[in-house]
């Protein structure tokens, strides 16, 4: 195959050609102009605003003088910065969490019923991923509404009063996560029932016979066998989760008192709303350690399956 | 999976039939109890906007169950479709996702057919690079691009804020690395023998590409498609940040800028704006929901 291009010139072209049509025609050449499309997509609206944030978090307010790590020493003094720090990490990692264990539950239930409904329920199940997040974040400010929540209105049947769903903090920074997970799990149990349906048959038949219980099965059959999966679904919804914004945006947009602001909503409050981009670009960096280190490792596993098969 | 394990075993000894066969039933009906749970959980607030978008304002604000609806209307429809904004916005949402999936099919299966086929120096890289792209988020870009446009402006004269072409400038960032990387996937599994017969034939390779990765790849193709559709129609950072009239906003910024005005909503009508701007992404999951499934799948498996 490495020669298609090299050669086709060849059959087309005839002897009289100038060096630059020849340079044209060479294989490498055209392959480099055909991917040259994406490579400047990526180098000026990627790269280069990536590698511009690093410069604009050290300018001052004005960005008319160098402050250095200025920025930087200022988010640190503030409460509301370590605030956003906690509430970033407890969002993503506490929303990923659950995300995996309820993708795991309900993909085991969808592989456990006879294959001709699976279909079914797993077109029902996947709904919550399909719908726009800022669409469906509106349902759930609805739901949560303070004095008219059909939540809170089935709940008095059982006796609960209203819960203030997005009026206090802890119920805030709850429902922010409510609805991560309700948007995000459904994508875990597509990527689970896949992975389960890689599970050779023989492997439980062999461990059904060796005595093994059903979570023994879970244990030493499944999970090992969906390691790969399970990780690589879990950190590309760490990045994901991380570096949200619709749905608390949406739905508490950083209220109350701040209290679920994450970077990314943080970052526009402060750096669009606020006019300081400066400062704005500040926050938003303090993301790349994270999505560094969950990048490294989903790239780990790329390259060394990648080199496996 | 582990039932069926047990019912082969168990037509083996029959003496046990009974209660293995009762194990599995009961084993089905927990499934179902719980998958009715669940379904319950996740599709209660979409249902939960038909039926609020289906009410009167008076309905919604009075005391009764917010689960029933006493008099169905179709008000809060026509009083959004009559409105010229809402109209707007659709519009804006559709040429900007169709432009964007043209845009981005074209880089992309081009781009992928160059790295998973045509090596040249750097290819390797490039297509991690490409790989890494898709993991860099727009929450981390907006703020540099927002000073970048305002740097364009100083220095081309071209304002690029406020206009909802500018988002058929963006969005490519985010659907380009994903769909030339699944396409990489999707091209690097046809067999080396058919583009080799084709070079036998004398096809060059525009023709090795239109005539036989493009047809071969067609299922690839699709899912990414989906992707990029689902992904530009359903942008909510950029538009916000970079359009702020109300004739240039697109869905999703649009039901909530214009539709809550101030300490009011108007519950009846952005449920309905929130339920029609969800129904493309949902009509196109509905009838092409293996694609859909495929594309989503595609990232961590066809690596």
């Amino acid at each position: 195959m490495a020669d298609i291009a090299a050669r086709s010139p060849t059959v087309s072209m005839g002897d009289n050609r100038s060096s630059l049509h020849k340079l044209m025609q060479r294989k490498s050449t055209i392959a480099f102009l055909m991917a040259l499309p994406l490579i400047l997509l990526v180098l000026i609206l990627v790269a280069y605003p990536a590698g511009y944030a690093v410069y604009l978090a050290t300018l001052n307010k004005g960005m008319t003088r160098f402050v250095g790590f200025g920025n930087f020493e200022f988010l640190f003094g503030r409460e509301t910065f370590w605030m956003v720090v906690y509430q970033s990490c407890l969002f993503a990692i506490t929303a990923v969490i659950f995300k995996a264990i309820i993708g795991f539950v309900v993909a085991h239930f969808v592989h456990n019923i006879p294959s001709k409904g699976q279909r079914k329920w797993r077109g029902m199940l996947l709904v919550p991923w399909v719908i726009p997040p800022a669409m469906s974040t509106l349902a759930w400010l609805w739901l949560f509404d303070p004095s008219y929540s059909a939540i809170n209105w089935i709940l008095a049947h059982f006796g609960i009063a209203g819960i203030p769903w997005t009026g206090e903090t802890d119920w805030a920074r709850f429902s922010v996560i409510l609805v991560n997970v309700w948007i995000g799990s459904p994508f875990f149990m597509i990527m689970y029932l896949a992975a389960l349906k890689s599970v050779p048959e023989q492997l439980y038949e062999a461990a059904s016979i060796d005595g093994a219980t059903w979570w023994q099965r879970i244990w030493f059959v499944t999970l090992p066998m969906m390691r790969n999966i399970i990780a690589i679904t879990a950190l590309f919804s760490l990045i994901v989760t991380f570096a949200n914004f619709d749905i608390v945006r949406v739905l508490t947009a950083g209220g109350p008192l701040n209290s679920t602001h994450i970077f990314g909503t943080w970052a526009f409050r402060v750096g669009i709303e606020g006019g300081d981009i400066p400062l704005g670009a500040a926050v938003s960096l303090f993301m790349v350690p994270i999505l560094a280190v969950a990048a490294t490792f989903i790239l780990r596993d790329i390259t060394k399956r990648g080199s496996e098969v | 999976m582990a039932n069926t394990a047990i019912a082969a075993g168990a037509t083996a000894r029959p003496l046990k039939y009974g209660s293995m066969s009762r194990d599995r039933r009961w084993a089905l009906r927990w499934s179902y109890f719980f998958l009715v749970l669940f379904a319950i959980f996740f599709l209660m607030p979409p249902i939960y906007m038909l039926i609020t978008s289906l009410k009167t304002s008076a309905e919604i604000s009075a005391a009764t169950n917010p689960w029933w609806i006493y008099n169905p209307t179709l008000e809060n429809y026509i009083e959004l479709l009559t409105q010229n904004h809402y109209l707007t916005f659709f519009r804006n949402s559709a040429i900007v996702s169709v432009c964007v999936v043209a845009v981005t099919m074209v880089i992309s299966v081009i781009a992928a057919f160059a790295l998973a086929r045509m090596k040249f120096w750097g290819s390797a890289t490039l297509a991690t690079g490409v790989f890494l792209t898709y993991l860099i988020p727009e929450t981390l870009l907006f703020i540099p691009l927002f000073k970048m446009f305002a740097w364009v402006n100083e220095t081309f004269g071209i304002q690029l804020m406020n206009h909802w072409w500018t988002l058929i400038i963006l969005y490519p960032t985010l659907t380009v690395p994903f769909c030339t990387w699944i396409m990489i996937g999707y091209f690097a599994s046809i067999p080396k023998e058919l583009d080799e017969a084709a070079l036998i034939d004398g096809a060059t390779w525009t023709q090795t590409l239109t005539k036989i990765f493009i047809p071969v790849a067609l299922p690839g193709i699709i899912a990414a498609t989906i992707f990029a559709f689902t992904v530009s129609w359903a942008q909510f950072l950029y538009p916000l940040a970079f359009t702020t009239s109300a004739t240039e906003l697109v869905l999703p910024v649009g039901i909530i800028t214009t539709l809550i005005k101030g300490d009011v909503f108007n519950w009846g009508q952005i449920m309905t704006g929130a339920l029609l701007g969800a129904a493309p992404p949902l009509v196109i999951y509905a009838f092409l929901m293996d694609y859909y499934i495929a594309g989503l799948t595609a990232g961590a498996t066809k690596g």
